[in-house]
């Protein structure tokens, strides 16, 4: 039997990351996510693998997509301001295809904010934060298990559809210490990106149009192919054919769409008999969770539907969820993101309710119970 | 022995610098530098930025990355501490490396990270049309700076040499001779080199400055520069107004990744018993 750990968020997503085959992290020191470079650096080493320190977040993100050309895994971890700066090249990841995983530990904001205190409002920027058009997958762990478990599968998903992937943490979840049990190696699937047999031939961005994900050739090995942010065609040069750039785009984009109901992840809990669901995500959820127990045990039919890939948003098992209840409660670390997506979602089909707190406390159960049982505000 | 053109995608010639710009000059500079030494292209990757210069990697027959704007050396010190046995070159220009890009030229510089820098020099940004930059002389036109721009320019070599850069010299798009030298030079010295290349631009900066076409940049550069060594010999009244080309300077300092390296040989001594991974997780290599 594995053993039980007191294990703190941060690090769960940093031991997640090396179980995944994590060899490359460059990053800045931001609160709250600085121990996950700090356990980097340590530990690293030990397994051959590199560490560096950028200068800036700008640089942390494109050093380790440099170390993602040459066929490393390799991620960085942040918090607001130092997602912002990277913004421009999460797009350049996009477009030119290479894997990559951000881990962004979200605080207060806008701009300083609060920098050790909870709050949930990079929801957006996580889905919509660089120019364009892009696929983007956002992963959000709601207890320190998780921090392990979505580590990887944000590996995974990066190598996998060649997208860059982001861990949406927040100051509670990276902060907070519980008893861990992980799980055993070989229960784990650990996925490496595919690789051409030979550099004859080789069109570096040759895909079905549908959503294909190309073959990743690793620089150094003698496929001499180029890599650019410019829209491009199959060999990777640039084009200035309008039709082909936007083939380029809805082909990236299908790459997420196609794979939605592989990459879904979701937690209910009382959910199937439910008139009221609150849905929720991250440290949130965790409230919401103690709150639709305390209404059950009131009596009050309530129930949880807890997102665990946030975008894309599993829409289906909601949307069937929500033909059949009465109401649904957002509760939002922010004064509403996720809600509108859910809106957007339900479409009508129950009324939904933002339940937003900015104070950077962490929701009481009390205040999300008194949402559900006190009916419309 | 190979040509400079083997080292180039000749699919992708012809290139889109306007008659009389210096960049051609200076790639060509490189790949016959390279073919001299015989550099297997397997084994180079070439990174730039955005502006024209940093077309010049789409044309190379490497591994090549084109990044975004003043981001290429950030890259690049990703590809050098992953895989430092790659021969990584940065093509840059005026902008790209000293304004949006400043920020990872010195840091690179300090680290002295093995990685050829290679910035040209046309003094303004040609790709959108004559802006002044940070290495646009006082006084001098753009489009940016219609009365005559009221900034003071950059010394690229000192603030390389400040920063930590172990190689560092100049050269011209009309002395490309001296110009392929100090590239030998710089791919040859383990650490963070730097090679300035002053190039013309016709299209904007000698137009707009009424310097004139091509030739007159060529002339301009010609009558101009001094090098480093006739200049040591020169009275200091004798070089108002001109710039020095040749190797500024060159003196050996700890490389980075190989100071990385040592570090990960000596951590992997202390823990060589460990198995089974980070604090009970998998074990990862290379």
């Amino acid at each position: 039997m594995p053993e039980a750990k007191l294990m703190q968020g941060n690090e769960a997503c940093t031991l997640g990351a090396l179980t995944a085959g994590l060899s490359f992290f460059a990053g800045y020191p931001i609160t709250p996510s600085t121990e996950i470079a700090e356990l980097c650096s340590e530990e690293l080493p030990k397994v051959g693998g590199k560490f560096i320190q950028m200068e800036d977040e700008i640089g942390s993100i494109a050093a380790i997509i440099g170390a993602s050309l040459t066929g490393r895994k390799a991620m960085t971890a942040t918090s607001g301001p130092g997602f912002s700066l990277m913004q421009e090249l999460m797009g350049y990841a996009a477009i030119s295809e290479v894997p990559i995983v951000v881990i962004d530990v979200q605080r207060v904001g806008p701009s300083t904010g609060m920098p050790t205190s909870l709050a949930q409002g990079d929801v957006m920027q996580a889905r919509w934060g660089t120019h364009g058009d892009h696929p983007v997958v956002v992963l959000a762990p709601g207890n320190v298990r998780e921090c392990f478990d979505l580590t990887i599968k944000a590996f995974n998903i990066a190598e996998e559809y060649r997208v860059p992937v982001v861990v949406l943490s927040d100051e509670t979840i990276g902060h907070m210490r519980e008893k861990v049990v992980l799980p055993e190696l070989k229960s784990l699937t650990i996925v490496d990106r595919k690789a051409p047999a030979a550099p004859a031939g080789y069109l570096p961005y040759k895909a079905d149009q549908d959503g294909g994900v190309p073959l990743m050739a690793p620089f150094g090995k003698g496929y001499r192919w180029h890599v650019t942010g410019l829209s491009h065609d199959e060999t990777g040069f640039p084009t200035n054919k309008g039709d082909v750039a936007g083939a380029l785009i809805q082909r990236l984009m299908r790459k997420v769409e196609k794979a939605e109901p592989l990459l879904r992840d979701y937690a209910t809990e009382s959910a199937d008999d439910c008139d009221v669901l609150v849905l929720a995500f991250g440290s949130s959820a965790m409230s919401a969770t103690s709150a639709v127990r305390q209404a059950r045990a009131a009596g009050v039919k309530a129930g949880l539907f807890r997102p665990k890939t946030i975008w894309p948003f599993p829409e289906e098992p909601l949307r069937e969820l929500a033909s059949r209840v009465k109401r649904i409660i957002v509760p939002e670390m922010n004064l509403g993101q996720l809600v509108y997506e859910v809106e957007r979602v339900v479409a009508g089909k129950a009324p939904v309710e933002k339940l937003s707190k900015v104070n950077c406390e962490l929701f009481r159960p009390e205040e999300i119970l008194a949402s559900i049982m006190g009916g419309s505000k | 022995m190979s040509s400079g053109l083997d080292y180039f995608r000749q699919n992708r010639l012809p290139h889109i610098w306007c008659p009389g710009c210096g960049h051609g000059t200076v790639t060509g500079a490189l790949t016959r530098t390279l073919a001299k030494l015989g550099i297997d292209k397997n084994n180079v990757v070439v990174v730039s930025g955005i502006g024209c210069s940093s077309r010049a990697s789409g044309y190379l027959d490497f591994d090549t990355l084109h990044t975004a704007h003043g981001r290429a050396i950030a890259f690049a010190t990703g590809i050098k501490l992953s895989r430092p046995e790659l021969k990584v070159i940065v093509m840059t220009g005026d902008g790209d490396c000293t304004a949006i890009g400043g920020n990872h030229f010195i840091h690179a510089a300090r680290r002295n990270v093995d990685i050829t820098t290679i910035v040209m020099n046309n003094n303004n940004y040609g790709m959108t049309s004559g802006q002044y930059s940070p290495m646009t002389p006082t006084g001098m036109l753009g489009t940016t700076a219609p009365y005559g721009n009221v900034e003071r320019p950059f010394d690229l070599a000192n603030l390389a040499i400040a920063s930590g850069a172990t190689f560092v010299a100049r050269g011209t798009s009309y002395h490309v001779q001296l110009l392929g030298e100090m590239i030998e030079k710089a791919l040859l010295n383990p650490g963070f080199s730097v090679v300035e290349a002053v190039v013309g631009c016709p299209t904007y900066y000698g137009r707009k400055n009424k310097i004139g076409g091509a030739v007159e940049l060529f002339n301009w550069q010609k009558d101009h520069a001094v090098n480093v060594k006739a200049a040591a010999a020169m009275a200091p009244e004798k070089l108002e107004g001109k710039f020095l080309i040749g190797e500024l300077y060159n003196k050996a300092a700890p490389e980075f990744t190989a100071e990385y390296a040592r570090l990960v040989e000596g951590v992997r001594r202390k823990f060589d018993d460990f198995q089974g991974g980070v604090r009970g997780c998998a074990q990862n290599s290379d």
